[in-house]
């Protein structure tokens, strides 16, 4: 087994655990690299299929050829799509800064979506080496009812025994990813093949190396154009995945603050 | 596949001690091999500065607000780095006794560690219990930093002395180390290369430490362990679906499941987007497998080739480390994990609480948070399993109280028996006749219904004394009656059996089967046997149904020793018996026996006019 065997069979092994542990699970889609990957991945788990809903709560605000990716796979993929509005900019919390107010909104959305839908648990494709917080996350994450995280009191997490049971009103996030690193992603892509949208390769010296909403998501400067380039690229870049995401850089806990009340 | 772009990839913890500077030490690496992401130095150099305070390398890694506030590492935490070697991922854990959970969600993935201890303070509570409990954890390979040299003048001296007591203490737990080193993260001595301010010091930088450390090797050359985790029923395929923990299987193999005993063949390995069907699959893998027979298979159940099987056992030793908020107590229930399995237990006892600090034991009813301790686990169904050092991974567990998990675990079977060959049938084709003659008719022609008085307690409690006399008393009344006596069956039905855990457990088996017939024919049947497991008379008493009636002869050690009427415990002390019950081997006295004689109270007779009462009471027909 190749390192990317092992991530490979690690995952799975998480998705098959949620699976058979909790009542009503579904997967978060955001249309990206990691979450096709986690789509992908769930394929392999589950045989071809994926048995349970994937979501997308969408802000209305990506970009054009992230929605035709999505109606496109949702349909080849055989998936059970389902689709969470946001809430307008003027309902968040104004104390926030901008950027970070913006984003907040897909927090509440899900939050809303959720409130509709109830699962038990689902799963996001987030990633330790993403950004800081994010590294001290757990494989089986448990939410307050508003979807809080409690980051000072995380159950322990050791063996792959993950906590999988949980007071009544406890809701769990689930991250088949968690153990994966952006080079990884692109590395499992190329070998598996699996379709990624445009705006990761560079066009006129930019790309996307993080997509998220068209007015707080910048392309930093680069010249890959496909995927061999942008592993290349990730070998040596020494600029940070999501430093085009504004939302991380406003105040020193600006994402903490995000994350705690449930972002993901 | 052979891809130049997928390099080696490691896994390292830190640990040590609060305020050794683990994170401190981390993020001199990250700085010292050029690997941190642009502008994360300013980052840093900004928080400082807001916090009046001088540069801080832990701000790399001490992510949430409260850490930088504080100067702490509350939760473990990750970060990628690359040597010219190979891919690191470094585990940050926390060494603060308060986040011990934290350290151990860190720690229990790793590949190796770094034991980081302050060249000032020497080696403290937590360096002790953190090199404890990687051992305890499996983490294999590990090696010392003996940081901030920097405040002890990079004296030699100071480091010699600690090196030998670090090596000291890790040795007495079984811990060799690859390298103990003296570094200053703050002044970045010995992180990639030799350090001027210590040219005594021969050996590699902590970088080279790393690049030495071996990635380990799947587990594919040990017995098949594959622990079901699913069963799906997508289609009309019914695919097993489970992670292979060791070994390797392949389709046509034949593979026992454990604990139902029924073997199988397989008849694919199923894989989606895969350009063949694969025909073999191995330690590490996550599949799923056909059978060739449809047989009961759930989560839990664990298939091995039959050459090799887990044990199977409902009762087992195990070394736990206790993270819970409530103390582990004697006699509590947990849930528990252990691969898929999960299961009631008991705690049936607290053995030791060990010190980790310095390894001294004591007895206990409760383990406190954040303590190790030897206790001895039952469960209310049959397991399958292996001793931790045979398979790490279904020899290890974890307990939940209530909705947390509170405690880790590794198995030892020591002085109980695999209990696979007693519930194992070998012969098929077998049908049970029925006889003409029914109880209730030789019940009416003895003046009394059949039985099992199963007598057990420790050696010298007066079994056997009691049986004979039971025995002689019942028999002058006009009772059919008869003793079975430990030594005698030794002598004939047992002559093959020794006293190993599993021979003792299979010697009580037959006795258990031979009574049970006994009984059946209308007979009074007294055992005297000391059968210090639960479990062994618990299938006595199955076998016996409903006529099996558990006497405990009852006297404490103390007595018993004093009588010694076979001279066994002079013996037993002197260390010429091995195994001993009472001194070296664990007695399990009986949770509600059906009747409890007292012989270090009692004289003889009263004991013996108790006896009678129970029997005239239970088997008397009224005619």
């Amino acid at each position: 087994m190749d390192h990317l065997d092992r991530l490979e069979s690690q995952s799975i092994y998480i998705f098959r655990e949620a699976f058979n542990r909790l009542d009503r699970v579904g997967m978060l889609w955001s249309l990206g690299k990691d979450s096709n990957v986690m789509i992908w991945l769930a394929r392999k788990a589950f045989f071809g299929r994926v048995p349970f809903p994937v979501m997308h709560v969408d802000t209305g605000k990506k970009f054009p050829e992230m929605y035709e990716f999505r109606d496109r796979y949702a349909k080849e993929w055989d998936l059970t799509f389902l689709r969470g509005e946001c809430p307008p900019i003027e309902e968040m919390d104004p104390s926030l800064p901008p950027a970070a107010r913006s984003a907040a909104r897909k927090t509440e959305g899900l939050k809303r979506f959720l409130a509709e839908n109830p699962f038990d648990g689902i799963f996001a494709g987030i990633r330790r080496d993403e950004e800081a917080t994010r590294a001290k996350e757990r494989v089986f994450s448990p939410r307050g009812e508003g979807g809080q995280w409690n980051f000072r009191d995380q159950p322990p997490e050791f063996w792959d025994q993950f906590n999988t049971e949980f007071p009544p009103g406890t809701h769990i996030r689930i991250h088949p990813l968690l153990h994966w690193t952006e080079v990884d992603i692109w590395l499992y892509t190329q070998r598996e093949k699996i379709p990624v949208i445009d705006l990761y390769f560079a066009k006129d010296g930019k790309r996307y190396r993080s997509l998220g909403d068209k007015d707080i998501t910048s392309p930093v400067a680069s010249n890959a154009t496909t995927i061999e380039e942008i592993i290349e690229e990730l070998r040596t870049t020494k600029i940070p995945e999501r430093a085009g995401r504004a939302m991380d850089h406003e105040a020193e806990d600006a994402f903490e603050r995000l994350r705690a009340d449930g972002y993901m | 596949m052979t891809n130049g772009n997928i390099r080696d990839f490691l896994k390292i913890v830190f640990v040590g001690h609060v305020d050794h500077g683990k994170s401190t030490l981390v993020g001199r690496i990250f700085h010292d091999t050029d690997s941190l992401p642009e502008g994360k130095v300013e980052s840093i150099r900004r928080m400082c500065e807001r916090r009046g305070m001088p540069m801080e390398y832990a701000f790399l890694l001490d992510a949430l607000q409260a850490e930088r506030d504080q100067g702490i590492t509350i939760d473990t935490t990750q970060i990628w780095f690359k040597s010219a070697r190979r891919d690191y991922v470094i585990i940050d854990a926390p060494g603060h006794k308060e986040f011990l959970k934290n350290m151990i969600t860190g720690a229990a993935s790793a590949d190796a560690a770094i034991l980081v201890i302050d060249a000032k303070e020497g080696v403290q509570e937590q360096s002790r219990r953190h090199g404890y409990l990687l051992h305890l954890m499996g983490v294999p390979q590990v090696t010392v930093c003996v940081n901030k040299m920097d405040l002890v003048g990079y004296s030699q001296d100071r480091f010699d002395a600690i090196e030998r007591e670090i090596r000291g203490y890790l040795q007495s737990i079984g811990v060799s180390p690859d390298h103990v080193i003296p570094v200053s993260g703050r002044e970045g001595d010995l992180i990639v290369g030799p350090s001027a301010s210590m040219p005594w010091y021969p050996g590699p930088s902590v970088v080279d430490a790393l690049d030495g450390f071996r990635v380990p090797a799947p587990a594919t050359d040990q017995p098949l362990r594959f622990p079901v985790q699913d069963v799906y029923k997508f289609d009309d395929r019914r695919i097993i679906a489970g992670r292979i923990e060791s070994g390797t299987l392949r389709v046509g193999d034949t593979l026992l499941f454990s604990p139902t005993n029924k073997t199988v063949r397989v008849k694919s390995i199923e894989a989606w987007n895969a350009p063949a069907p694969p025909m073999k699959a191995s330690a590490g893998q996550s599949v799923g497998i056909t059978l060739d027979e449809q047989i009961f298979v759930e989560r839990g159940h664990v298939a091995s080739h039959e050459s090799h099987p887990p044990i199977e056992t409902d009762v087992f030793r195990a070394h736990v480390f206790w993270l819970g908020r409530e103390p582990l107590k004697t006699g509590k229930t947990y849930r528990m994990k252990l691969a898929n399995t999960e299961a009631p237990v008991t705690v049936q006892s607290i053995d030791n609480v060990i010190d980790t600090g310095d390894l001294s034991q004591r007895a206990g009813a409760t383990v406190e948070r954040n303590a190790v301790a030897e206790i001895t686990v039952r469960s209310r169904k049959m397991l399958a399993l292996d001793e931790f050092r045979d398979n790490q991974k279904t020899g290890r567990f974890v307990l939940i109280d209530g909705y947390d998990i509170s405690g880790g675990g590794i198995v030892s079977m020591e002085g109980y028996a695999d209990q696979r060959q007693m519930i194992t049938r070998r012969a098929s084709n077998i049908t049970q006749v029925m006889h003409d003659i029914t109880d209730a008719d030789r019940a009416r022609r003895n003046g009394h219904k059949g039985g099992v008085l199963w007598f057990t307690g420790l050696s010298g409690a007066g079994k056997s004394t009691l049986a004979v006399a039971t025995e002689r008393r019942l028999f002058d009344l006009g009772y059919q009656v008869y003793v079975l006596d430990g030594d005698n069956v030794r002598f004939g039905l047992n002559a093959d059996l020794g006293f190993s855990p599993e021979d003792r457990a299979e010697n009580i088996r037959r006795v258990g089967e031979v009574a049970a017939l006994m009984a059946r024919a209308g007979l009074i049947v007294i055992t005297a046997f000391i059968s210090p497991y639960r479990s062994d008379r618990d299938r006595a008493r199955q076998a016996a149904g409903h006529d099996f009636h558990e006497i405990f002869i009852q006297a404490d050690v103390a007595t018993c020793e004093a009588r010694d009427p076979k001279g066994l415990y002079q013996k037993a002390r002197a260390g010429e018996i091995k195994e001993f019950t009472g001194v070296s081997a664990p007695y399990e006295a009986p949770d509600a026996p059906e009747l409890s004689v007292d012989t270090a109270a009692l004289p003889v007779d009263a004991c013996l006019d108790k006896l009678m009462a129970y029997v005239e009471e239970t088997f008397t027909r009224t005619r």
